[in-house]
């Protein structure tokens, strides 16, 4: 008997004691994030492109568009990577230092991929959402749009785009956001629709929560774990995007460049000696994919265990 | 003469099945799945409903709180139809009738705490209220159901099917309504947290004067539970009682069958029992049988039950009974 009300005053004691804070699915994601060792390793090398992309210009000792004269002309036997002229990856044909246009590159690499799957995101989960929730011929009408969307050959449209606006870095973000969200939107709404019939979401309805708050609060929260995943997975697409365009010779303009057209400029020269052109640009682009696309798995493994 | 807090009459719910095949103007088969039901609930009250998978017990409950289209009206105690208001109006009257789900832990947002989850009614209803005074709120009512209010942080996940069904009486509760539908709310759970439920349930009851619409298809249930029983089958009435006249002098023969099924937790009694066993299977609800719906498997049916639907027939003031021949359940065993 002692014994037992002693336990029951401990018991009391325990049920008083301050709030318990409950162990959210997002926690328990992020537990499963960090014990994975390749998505880890995705991450860190993001990190590292992140940082070289802000700050590499406070470590190079050209800019951009400064035109080394001592090289000029002789790229091959003079502009390979030294520590002596400060060109740490070398230069190009024109004599300027490869470093700080790498550094340029990634950083327009990134903004490029990650402003064209912002643009996913938001246009693509808010559409997707909206044609789910509300379905039938609003559902109808705004998922067939989508679909004469997709049916234009966009790659077309984007050069067109290109040629008679003139290549500008506004007019690639908006060509690039302009297609970006229609997969987004058709993902979103494929599980927004499964979303839709779930007992939590009929309480909400029933306890009279308007259809955009149910959507704010209830759809969209849900729906997080797919748009997180599938935005990291878009965003080497765009980068890819990007630099095909920039191949191509279309993308953006001197003195700025990208991944893309650095490479482009880089196979263009190979014959003549000068890998580290084609080797630098090269290996942050690759570096970046590997690093989103690790990341991007990781992401799907610790937000969805089930479907493993 | 008072008004009951709620009277439905004559409310159908038919749903469209179109076949894949079908072309475009072929107009749809339609599929009467609540078809002409109509009872009062006085305040205070509980009405329980009983019936078999399928004979419209959810929807007609998804009816009456206007999920479903519906035909019929159902006043509400001030005379308003609730049938005819627009989805603003309605909103005054969803604060005063609350549902709980029959699967506790999916009808809870995942991502939600306790707290946010009990809180949505507030914020939906009481847009004004301050949020120290709804969180304030929110802890009164999780003691009231017996959960430990410094839980109102956790997540739905991290709670027993018993206390998930707790948040759920919670949630409804925290608004005071008037009325409480409970879609079978236990059938979910363990026996011996059922009764917890069912006990919790009562306890409320009789303490904040509720009146419950509760949906089972355990008969032990809604006997322990209710003061009038209505037995459903295919979308129709067929009979309905107080509880204790349902359960000793059922008269509809279909009611009588359901009964027997019930087990007896006493091996002498259940080996001895006779157990009305029913033919056939459930019609199809897309081709209901003429005249009386329960006669393609009803012991007693008669050439008298397929042509005229048979009359309401009333043994006293409140035994209802929907049959040609209604008569006690000796008769048909002996």
């Amino acid at each position: 008997m002692v014994i037992d009300s002693q336990k029951m005053q401990s018991l009391a004691a325990a049920t008083a004691r301050e709030d318990i804070a409950g162990r959210s699915l997002w926690a328990d994601a992020r537990r499963r994030f960090l014990r994975n060792k390749a998505a880890l390793f995705g991450l860190l090398l993001l990190v590292f492109v992140v940082f070289f992309a802000l700050f590499g210009n406070s470590l190079a000792r050209w800019s951009n568009d400064e035109i080394d004269f001592a090289v000029m002309g002789q790229a091959a036997e003079l502009g390979g990577p030294s520590l002596e002229t400060g060109h740490y990856f070398g230069t190009d044909d024109l004599g300027r230092d490869l470093f700080a246009r790498t550094v340029q590159g990634t950083q327009i690499s990134l903004a490029v991929g990650i402003i064209g799957s912002a643009i996913a995101v938001v246009v693509g989960t808010l559409w997707g959402a909206t044609a789910g929730y509300f379905g039938g011929r609003i559902d109808n009408l705004m998922m067939r749009t989508v679909d004469i969307l997709l049916a234009i050959p966009y790659m077309f449209v984007l050069i067109l785009l290109l040629v008679m606006y003139g290549r500008s870095i506004t007019m690639l973000f908006a060509g690039v956001g302009l297609i970006s969200w229609l997969e987004m939107s058709r993902i979103v709404r494929g599980q927004t629709l499964s979303l839709k019939n779930r007992d939590y979401i009929e309480a909400a309805r029933a306890i009279g929560v308007p259809a955009r708050t149910i959507i704010r609060r209830h759809i969209l929260p849900n729906l997080i774990g797919v748009v997180t995943v599938f935005a990291t997975l878009l965003v080497p697409n765009m980068i890819l995007t990007e630099s095909f365009i920039s191949f191509l010779g279309l993308g953006v303009q001197e003195p700025m460049t990208s991944l893309g057209a650095l490479i482009s400029e880089g196979s263009g020269t190979i014959a003549y000696g000068t890998l580290w052109q084609l080797a630098f640009p090269l290996l942050f682009f690759v570096t970046t994919l590997f690093g989103f696309f690790f990341v991007g798995d990781g992401l799907r493994d610790a937000l969805d265990p089930k479907d493993r | 003469m008072t008004r009951p807090l709620l009277e439905a009459r004559d409310v159908r719910v038919s749903f469209e099945i179109r076949h894949p095949s079908d072309l475009p103007w072929t107009p749809p088969a339609l599929l009467h799945a609540v078809n002409g039901i109509s009872f009062r609930l006085e305040r205070g009250q509980t009405l329980g409903i009983v019936g078999e998978s399928g004979c419209g017990k959810s929807t007609l409950a998804r009816a009456l709180i206007r999920m479903l289209p519906a035909t019929g009206s159902v006043i509400w105690e001030d005379g308003t139809d609730l049938f005819t208001l627009s989805p603003r109006q309605m909103l005054r009257y969803r604060a005063e009738m609350q549902v709980i789900f029959q699967d506790p832990l999916a009808s809870l947002d995942p991502r939600m705490t306790v707290g946010e989850i009990i809180a949505e009614p507030l914020r939906t209803h009481r847009p004004r209220m301050g949020a120290t005074e709804r969180r304030e709120k929110v802890r009164a009512v999780m003691e009231r159901v017996g959960l430990l209010p410094n839980q109102i942080n956790r997540y739905p996940h991290e709670f027993s099917g018993g206390q998930c069904q707790r948040i759920g009486i919670a949630r409804a509760l925290v608004v005071e309504p008037k009325l409480l539908i409970c879609d079978e709310p236990v059938s979910a759970l363990d026996v011996s947290i059922q009764a917890q439920v069912i006990g919790l349930l009562e306890e409320l009851r009789r303490d904040l004067g509720l009146t419950i619409l509760f949906i089972a298809h355990d008969l032990s249930v809604v006997k322990h539970l209710s003061d009038e029983v209505m037995v459903l089958y295919l979308g129709r009435m067929m009979e309905k009682a107080p509880s204790s006249a349902l359960f000793s002098d059922p008269r509809h023969p279909y009611t009588q069958a359901l009964l027997s099924a019930v087990p007896i937790p006493d091996p002498q009694i259940e080996r001895t029992k006779r157990v009305i066993a029913l033919d056939g299977e459930l019609p199809s609800p897309m081709h209901p049988p003429s005249g009386c719906v329960f006669r393609t498997r009803c012991p007693r049916a008669t050439g008298l039950c397929a042509s005229p639907p048979p009359e309401e027939c009333t043994s006293d003031a409140r035994h209802h009974t929907l049959c040609h021949f209604p008569g006690p359940a000796a008769e048909l065993i002996g």
